[in-house]
């Protein structure tokens, strides 16, 4: 206590230096952490999401990298060589077989490399083929969702800040859409839009994708777009009626700050969970519609036309139909694990 | 019904009218857009045969005109024309022809779906958290990630070829057992979760405590409190389901052969059949979308507690 309240004497006390442990107060305990971090955390503590993701990782970079260490390529037929006759001892081989040419170098002592799954009717690598489908169908339900993600966003956004009778307009266009019965829309639309296509981009860079695959991402950016448009429209509008946006503005923030540090990283959660939910949907139709034949051209394969191929021979060679279906399966089910663990993770309304 | 139930009422029916509008035209549309016209396809035709063929079918009119009777012959007569590529028979009997078997698959596999699915979901949500519920839920996870083709195909391998119980071809004895078992798979897993889920949630409520309190026996408490009220959501579920089952027809009706709409949906696609493909996608799209109306109106109706947006 200071005796003498009035006195401009300085307390010598007060300006002894803290001890050590008047000092572990100040010292953070821990970096206090980021909402990505601390939803890392939770994520990681989902063991069955941790799981699927590392698979889907896997499987990924399989199918990106293994192509470029493997001695053969998806479109090669084996039994074919140039100035020579077709050698159809290449053409359906089980898991493990050698070709005709190839067992006579592994009798001379040469080592061959195994067909691991065998070959198609084509005398093409199968092991080669299910990775490359498995590249085709993962890319193909990649971009599908950017896709989506890009219209979703753009007009869900316009709908969720303008308002009014825009709003009313994108809103009855959605609600259309959305009760629209998609799959066989995307039928009709994919079979049309094949041989629209064609004559469209023969000779551009297009051409190698193939006019079904242009049109399977067509038919996404038409179709598909409606439920991420609601989704970010519904948060955008809710978001900006919050009370902290609120007290925001009241402690004079402006527009650029509140969008920074309250609308987006509220939303983005949920734009990249329904975006990676997305994912496994897309691969799913293209494997769909690929089985139907509206899916990639031959000969690029992609798990659904491997499957739909192997329905032909499937007395003979089941197995073929097994190595892609469970490797969609595989696919699929990880992802959308991998996906509810997202939301579980990251969706902060659902933690209660 | 209230005022603001017919209300609600009205304005779904006006959106599933719009809608099968939507789809009518948009099919129309897009299949005049084919580039060489339906004929296209045909091997070397003379320009006077070209010219005959298109009067027959009434090409040769503007494609305004073309569309509007198109229009006016569904609405009034039900009537989708002459099928392009099976000569001498109309898309509606052909329709109708392929609705008689998958009508039966549908239904048989959207009865054992639901009745499996309740049953499963019940006895996982009583028994939540033992052996038997994780079982099903593992099961039924993995039946929800599996495309209809796999599992078709799957349990074609396996059933048909393996072990050769079941027939693989659909006209055979026994031949939809397949089928339907197939086509049931997906949406039984689904109601199985959506059941174990809501039981779970009424299970916790307030008034399934009074009835224990009140010494109500267990069976009367799930079979006449629990169960009737968790079966809510699982009404929602029909039209999506329907959707399902109409889809997953067109693969499951070709893997097995079965002689169905979907079958038929599919070659026209191969042949490029043009009024096959607008005529089917119509009356299968205005089913689903009739579908579902009836289940959102219901859904409505049985549980007053839902908000009317």
């Amino acid at each position: 206590m200071n005796k003498k309240p009035l006195s401009l004497h300085i307390d010598v006390e007060k300006l002894i230096p803290a001890t050590e442990e008047e000092k572990e107060y100040i010292v953070k305990m821990r970096p206090s952490t980021t909402f990505f971090r601390d939803g890392a955390k939770r994520f990681l503590k989902n063991k069955v999401a941790t799981v699927s993701l590392i698979v889907v990782l896997l499987i990924t970079l399989t199918s990106i990298f293994l192509p470029m260490f493997w001695p053969y390529s998806y479109e090669q037929q084996l039994g074919i060589e140039p100035g020579k006759a077709v050698d159809s001892t290449y053409n359906n081989l089980a898991p493990f077989e050698y070709g005709a040419t190839e067992q006579a170098k592994i009798d001379a002592g040469e080592k061959v490399f195994p067909h691991v799954f065998g070959t198609d009717s084509q005398g093409r690598d199968y092991f080669i083929r299910v990775v490359y489908g498995t590249r085709i169908s993962l890319a193909v339900g990649f971009f599908a969702s950017l896709i989506v993600l890009v219209i979703g966003l753009t007009i869900g956004s316009v709908a969720g800040y303008f308002g009014g009778k825009i709003d009313l307009i994108i809103m009855r266009i959605i609600d259309i859409i959305y009760s629209l019965p998609d799959t066989l829309m995307v039928i009709l639309l994919s079979s049309v839009l094949g041989p629209v296509l064609e004559g469209v981009i023969t000779g551009t860079v297009f051409a190698k994708l193939g006019a079904n695959m242009i049109s399977l991402f067509i038919v996404f950016a038409v179709l598909y777009w409606v439920s991420m448009a609601r989704l970010i429209r519904g948060q955008i509008l809710s978001l900006r009626e919050q009370e902290y946006v609120l007290a925001s503005q009241a402690t004079g923030a402006k527009g650029r700050w509140i969008i920074r540090k309250h609308l987006i990283p509220n939303c983005i959660s949920v734009i990249i969970i329904s975006t990676a939910l997305q994912i496994p949907n897309a691969i799913f139709t293209e494997s769909y519609l690929s089985f139907l034949g509206l899916g990639v051209n031959a000969p690029m394969p992609s798990l659904g036309s491997l499957a739909a191929e192997a329905l032909n021979g499937i007395n003979s060679y089941p197995f073929r139909l097994v190595f892609p279906a469970i490797v969609i399966s595989l696919v699929v089910l990880s992802l959308n694990l991998f996906g509810d663990g997202l939301r579980d993770a990251f969706d902060p309304k659902l933690n209660s | 019904m209230n005022t603001k139930t017919l209300v609600y009422v009205l304005k779904r029916v006006a959106l599933a009218v719009l809608t099968v509008w939507v789809v009518i035209t948009v099919t129309f549309f897009v299949m005049r857009a084919v580039p060489g016209g339906p004929f296209a396809s045909e091997k070397a035709i003379t320009p006077a045969a070209q010219a005959a063929l298109e009067a027959k079918y009434g090409l040769d009119k503007p494609v305004m005109e073309q569309y509007f009777t198109y229009l006016k012959d569904i609405v009034t007569k039900f009537e989708f024309g002459p099928s392009l590529k099976q000569r001498g028979r109309n898309v509606i009997d052909i329709i109708t022809d392929g609705m008689k078997t998958s009508s039966k698959l549908g239904v048989a596999a959207a009865l054992i779906a639901l009745v499996s699915g309740i049953v499963l979901g019940s006895v996982a949500a009583l028994r939540r958290n033992k052996i038997i519920d994780k079982v099903i839920m593992v099961v039924t996870t993995a039946f929800v990630s599996m495309p209809s083709f796999i599992i078709g195909s799957l349990l074609l391998i396996l059933f048909a070829i393996t072990f050769h119980i079941l027939p693989a071809n659909g006209n055979a004895d026994g031949g939809m057992i397949l089928p339907v078992v197939t086509l049931s798979l997906y949406p039984m897993a689904y109601i199985t979760r959506l059941t174990r889920s809501s039981m779970l949630d009424v299970l916790g409520q307030d008034y399934i405590r009074t009835a224990k309190a009140k010494g109500v026996s267990g069976n009367k408490i799930i079979f006449k409190h629990a169960l009737k009220n968790s079966l809510i959501p699982v009404l929602t579920y029909f039209g999506p389901m329907l959707a399902y089952i109409v889809t997953g027809s067109l693969v499951v009706e070709q893997i097995f052969a079965v002689p169905g709409i979907g079958r038929s949906f599919v070659n026209s696609i191969t042949n490029r059949d043009y009024t096959l493909i607008m005529g089917t996608t119509i009356v299968l799209a205005t089913l689903i979308v009739v579908m579902n109306l009836v289940t959102d109106i219901l859904y409505k109706v049985v549980d007053p507690r839902i908000n009317l947006e």
